[in-house]
């Protein structure tokens, strides 16, 4: 189920000669996390804030769970979109809880369904509530702001939710961490986000798609991998660094590129073993670490296949071509 | 001293007038500095033309520009107040226009990403981050036009002013001289402490430090992450 899509939506900023957006065609499922990157001044950030009409098109049409936007009240359309900006934009005079609350309190929620609102997502994105809940925002680290700002999106529990970099001013361990909580909620949220991005990294890690963007037009939109090992032109090969191998190595999975074990094969213990799903960026680690010519690849601990360097480097090849 | 207590009513009575003369003031010097500001607020381009010529008024004794109204509005309290207003609108504007501004332009798109209307970000957001800012400046604004409202009496709009103005047509009626002036100071501290407890008592950051023990607790766990 598409949850939003695009179709030839464009703007031009008034005064401006050149399209911000260009005639984008597009669909995002359901579900799914899809990162908008490209180099600065693409055109991403208004994409994104077309959706909750915080620009509005000058041309075609957006569709959010099947519904055109400009059908719905723009500030009615926004309390269902979750929201989270690069700066937090916290409200300094609210509490943790009180800025959690705002979309509820716009949608008219009774207190108490509120309160116990904060305390679920307070916990959820690991703020102890009994801690949290009554600090100020100028009492928070960078991380823990950002944090809140998550909360505070998901408060309304919005299907579809907007990150305009949400991590980009912040440091490069606490970004990682975020990162990984994103997958966290992600994987138990299941919700559809728009995620604005100019790291190429981040993208990779978090990105079910990615929806490349060269001065206000879609250049390619295709998974990570697609991307990265079939991309559609010289300038995606060059934003996405796809001749970095080491890089491209991380996002393939030992069973891409393994043989099948022989039915009588057995392996000795002395053998380095790795698990299926693992990328084949830490295969080759493991063969560079240990020096042996093979790796057992398990699955619940029963031998499936054999991975060799030269396996790993025809796997390697395969994009270098495109 | 003696004067005030031997003539009670009387002093009470200017008293009052004084309080009317500065309350009236103030109450249209922020309904004329609200739309003002905002107008400054939405079109930067209007800051330097508009706080200009009031800062141009600011510069005009406040003598001058009382009798510059008294062909308008006549010889009454009317001209005095006129002259009021527009002497406290460039603290006014000021204070308004650098409150709005302070606001994080992040702080301000996140209201509207969230799906506040404009009344409901004027009212739940920059009404409140705006106003110990704009306390600040009522206050001084109240101290100034308190002072001015003191040569009103000058012009015929009573208050104050009067006793101090009669003391030294008298020649020498000191006491007189005196009750006029502990009295305006008084009303002048008067309102400057209220404003300023007010100030206090609505800046958001002042229950960061309700308890020390446990502002220190915040920052130790907030370096963490």
């Amino acid at each position: 189920m598409t949850a939003i899509e695009f179709s030839d939506a464009s703007l031009k900023f008034p005064g401006s000669s050149r399209w911000a957006v260009d005639q984008v065609n597009c669909e995002i499922e359901r579900g799914k996390l899809v990162v908008i990157l490209g180099p600065s001044g693409c055109g991403k950030t208004t994409l994104l804030k077309m959706v909750n009409r915080l620009y509005e098109p000058s041309a075609g049409t957006i569709l959010v769970n099947g519904q055109d936007i400009r059908r719905v009240k723009a500030t009615e359309l926004r309390q269902q979109i979750g929201y989270v900006i690069q700066q937090s934009g916290l409200f300094p005079h609210m509490t943790v809880a009180q800025n959690i609350g705002v979309v509820p309190r716009l949608l008219g929620w009774e207190k108490p369904r509120t309160q116990a609102r904060v305390d679920e997502l307070l916990n959820l994105v690991a703020l102890p509530p009994e801690d949290f809940r009554d600090r100020y925002p100028a009492q928070l680290s960078g991380g823990q702001q950002q944090r809140v700002g998550v909360a505070r999106a998901l408060a309304g529990d919005p299907q579809v939710i907007l990150m305009d970099e949400p991590f980009g001013a912040i440091d490069a361990i606490t970004r990682t961490a975020l990162q990984d909580e994103i997958l966290r909620l992600q994987q138990q949220l299941q919700k559809t986000i728009l995620f604005v991005s100019h790291d190429v990294e981040e993208a990779l890690r978090l990105a079910d798609r990615i929806l490349i963007l060269r001065a206000g037009q879609v250049v390619q939109y295709d998974t990570p991998f697609n991307i990265l090992t079939r991309p559609a032109n010289p300038f995606v090969y060059e934003l996405m660094g796809a001749d970095d191998m080491v890089r491209q190595l991380g996002l393939l999975r030992v069973e891409t590129a393994m043989t099948d074990a022989p039915p009588d094969y057995r392996h000795t213990e002395a053998e380095p073993t790795i698990a299926r799903h693992d990328s084949l960026r830490e295969a080759l680690s493991l063969i560079l670490r240990t020096g042996a010519r093979q790796l057992t690849v398990l699955e619940n601990d029963i031998a499936v296949g054999i991975l060799t360097l030269e396996h790993i480097r025809d796997s390697a090849s395969v994009g270098v071509g495109a | 001293m003696g004067y005030i207590f031997n003539n009670l009513d009387e002093v009470w009575e200017l008293l009052l007038q004084h309080m009317q003369m500065t309350l009236i003031t103030l109450a249209i010097a922020v309904l004329l500095a609200l739309p003002l500001s905002l107008l400054i607020y939405r079109y930067r381009w209007l800051n330097v033309p508009i706080l200009g010529a009031l800062g141009v008024f600011y510069t005009i004794p406040s003598l001058a520009l009382i009798i510059l109204f008294v062909p308008l509005l006549g010889l009454n309290a009317q001209s005095v107040i006129a002259a009021m207003v527009l002497y406290t609108q460039v603290i006014l504007v000021r204070n308004l226009v650098v409150g709005l501004q302070a606001i994080p332009p992040a702080v301000m798109e996140a209201a509207r990403g969230m799906g506040m209307t404009s009344w409901q970000r004027w009212w739940q957001v920059q009404v409140p981050l705006i106003l110990p800012v704009f306390l600040a400046g009522l206050r001084l604004s109240a101290v100034v036009a308190i002072a001015i409202a003191t040569i009103g009496a000058k012009f015929g709009a009573g208050g104050l002013g009067t006793l101090l103005f009669d003391g030294i047509a008298q020649a020498g009626r000191y006491d007189k001289i005196w009750a006029g002036a502990i009295t305006v100071s008084v009303l002048a501290f008067a309102f400057n402490g209220a404003l300023l407890t007010l100030q206090w008592a609505v800046n958001p950051t002042r229950k960061l430090y309700k308890s020390k023990g446990k502002v220190r607790q915040h920052l130790a766990s907030a370096t963490e992450s």
